[in-house]
């Protein structure tokens, strides 16, 4: 059984316009992701894809604004805005994004212990401070003092000294130089080895490679391919989703060849697939509806043209 | 005309040294990564080049000469927050213009449609700002640019789309570029020479 199962999640925003006129902006639709105990799922896209959103729709600290319909289910149970709050923090962890959910009050080392359930939290700490290579010196420090780097690694700390089940890492790696960038990359493999599970979400598609088993690709508030791994490889052929081969194709280590346009912004997103105005293989029928998720290949994809 | 930073010190006040004695050198049309662990000074080194930050020690220099302070500075600085370097309260024409009026060509060639122009920052995404924030850096007075994790935040795609873009600017006006970044395979694609700070 899954721990974490997202089923055709949409969530829109209901914002003020002019006046006292307001609409609603689709930012995610029809989105699926399950999260497996024992496994890391690396979500990776364009930001502005919804990939931050998704997490904090499980968290649920959604802005009051959001209107979010479809289920989360954690353990087989549904969350609901209580259980979810009594779950945050707890069994599941967020690593935020920006370095600014930090305290800018406190001392980062009292910030680090004060997510430590069980047994001493200075040990703890100080323990996983060293292991992310950042000196002593560092717990007494206000958040202001540390660089970018540091900042992150103390974040990292917070959510790696929790006994949360699920970490959900929201861009943990930019800013991390290569030697820390791998102690937290195995901090996390460690973590789904033992047990638990981590949802990486990045656009870094180099380090979701370095430890996730899967991977899902999102674009324009939904996800377009669910693959193994395995299949991020050579010239993108074993990948199923336009989008992905593009995405693939386009890193420095492969042909650094981008694909012109970018991703339609959530007020004026297209018809039919999200995809298809960017897509040398669309015809008409692509611009009608949006494709469904189907399997192909011991992945998903979102895409009528696949194979 | 090289740009020279000889024997640069820095530090806070009269706390310890971030950095001492770094010297750089980068020839016109030469594009140099600049890597190194997080906290080690590559973005005050940077701050230094492009006149923001004075060195406490060591000078900065443009063809042998100081570089003037007044007008637009030669060396220009692209952040890697594209949405902390522009005002929140201009709409993308005006931030466009901020530091003369680019021409056409080069926003053709980083791919900002007209549209754009009439939008709020909030209204566009990162890589549609980023490349706002490059478009503002290339003014014709430039002549090094340098891009601090500039596409780190940005999914493959916009970062080869942009990097295309602007490797064939500096191509065109002989312009150098210094990269920094932790993507060791960015920097190997893009850099003829790379430089590790210690």
């Amino acid at each position: 059984m899954p721990i974490l199962e997202v089923e055709n999640l949409s969530i829109s925003f209901n914002q003020y316009t002019a006046g006292l006129k307001r609409k609603n902006i689709q930012v995610i639709s029809s989105l699926h992701v399950t999260l497996e105990a024992g496994e890391i799922l690396a979500v990776v896209g364009a930001s502005g894809s919804g990939k931050s959103l998704l997490a904090h729709a499980i968290l649920g600290i959604l802005p009051d604004n959001a209107l979010v319909s479809g289920t989360i289910k954690y353990n087989g149970e549904l969350l609901t805005p209580s259980t979810q709050a009594s779950l945050r923090g707890k069994e599941i962890a967020l690593i935020p994004q920006s370095t600014n959910y930090l305290d800018p009050l406190m001392r980062v080392g009292n910030q680090v212990r004060t997510s430590v359930q069980t047994g001493d939290a200075t040990l703890a700490q100080r323990a996983v401070f060293k292991r992310l290579h950042l000196q002593q010196t560092v717990e007494k420090m206000y958040p202001f003092q540390l660089s970018g780097g540091m900042a992150r690694r103390a974040l990292l700390s917070t959510a790696i000294v929790s006994d949360a089940k699920v970490i959900i890492a929201d861009e943990p790696t930019p800013g991390l130089d290569p030697v820390v960038m791998k102690e937290a990359l195995n901090n996390f493999r460690e973590f789904a080895d033992n047990g638990c599970a981590v949802m990486l979400i990045t656009h870094d598609i180099e380090s979701a490679l370095m430890i996730a088993d899967k991977i899902a690709v999102f674009y324009a508030g939904t996800t377009v391919e669910l693959a193994p791994v395995e299949d991020f490889t050579g010239n993108g052929e074993a990948l199923r989703h336009p989008y992905s081969k593009a995405l693939w194709r386009a890193l420095p280590q492969n042909d650094f060849t981008p694909i012109p346009g970018s991703q339609p912004h959530p007020s004026d997103l297209p018809t039919g697939c999200l995809f298809a105005p960017r897509c040398t293989m669309a015809t008409s029928a692509c611009s009608e509806e949006q494709p469904d998720m189907r399997n192909i290949r011991n992945g998903m994809v979102r895409c009528m043209h696949a194979t | 005309m090289r740009l020279e930073a000889k024997n640069i010190g820095f530090r806070y006040g009269n706390g310890p040294w971030l950095f001492q004695h770094t010297n750089l050198t980068v020839e016109p049309g030469e594009i140099v990564g600049l890597t190194g662990p997080s906290g080690r000074g590559k973005t005050t080194f940077c701050r230094i080049l492009s006149g923001y930050e004075k060195p406490p020690e060591g000078k900065v220099t443009i063809g042998g000469l100081p570089i003037i302070s007044k007008g637009m500075h030669p060396v220009q600085l692209v952040f890697q927050h594209p949405e902390k370097a522009v005002n929140p309260r201009w709409k993308m024409g005006k931030v466009l213009n901020e530091g003369g009026r680019p021409d056409l060509e080069l926003l053709d060639l980083l791919g900002i449609e007209q549209e754009w122009l009439t939008r709020w920052p909030g209204e566009l995404s990162g890589g549609e700002l980023q490349r706002f924030c490059v478009a503002r850096a290339l003014g014709a007075g430039t002549r090094f640019l340098i891009a601090d994790e500039m596409t780190t935040m940005l999914d493959a795609i916009t970062q080869a789309q942009i990097w295309h873009a602007v490797i064939e600017i500096a191509r065109k006006r002989e312009m150098g570029i210094i990269v920094v970044s932790h993507e060791a395979k960015l920097v190997e694609r893009l850099c003829h020479r790379v430089i590790e700070l210690h």
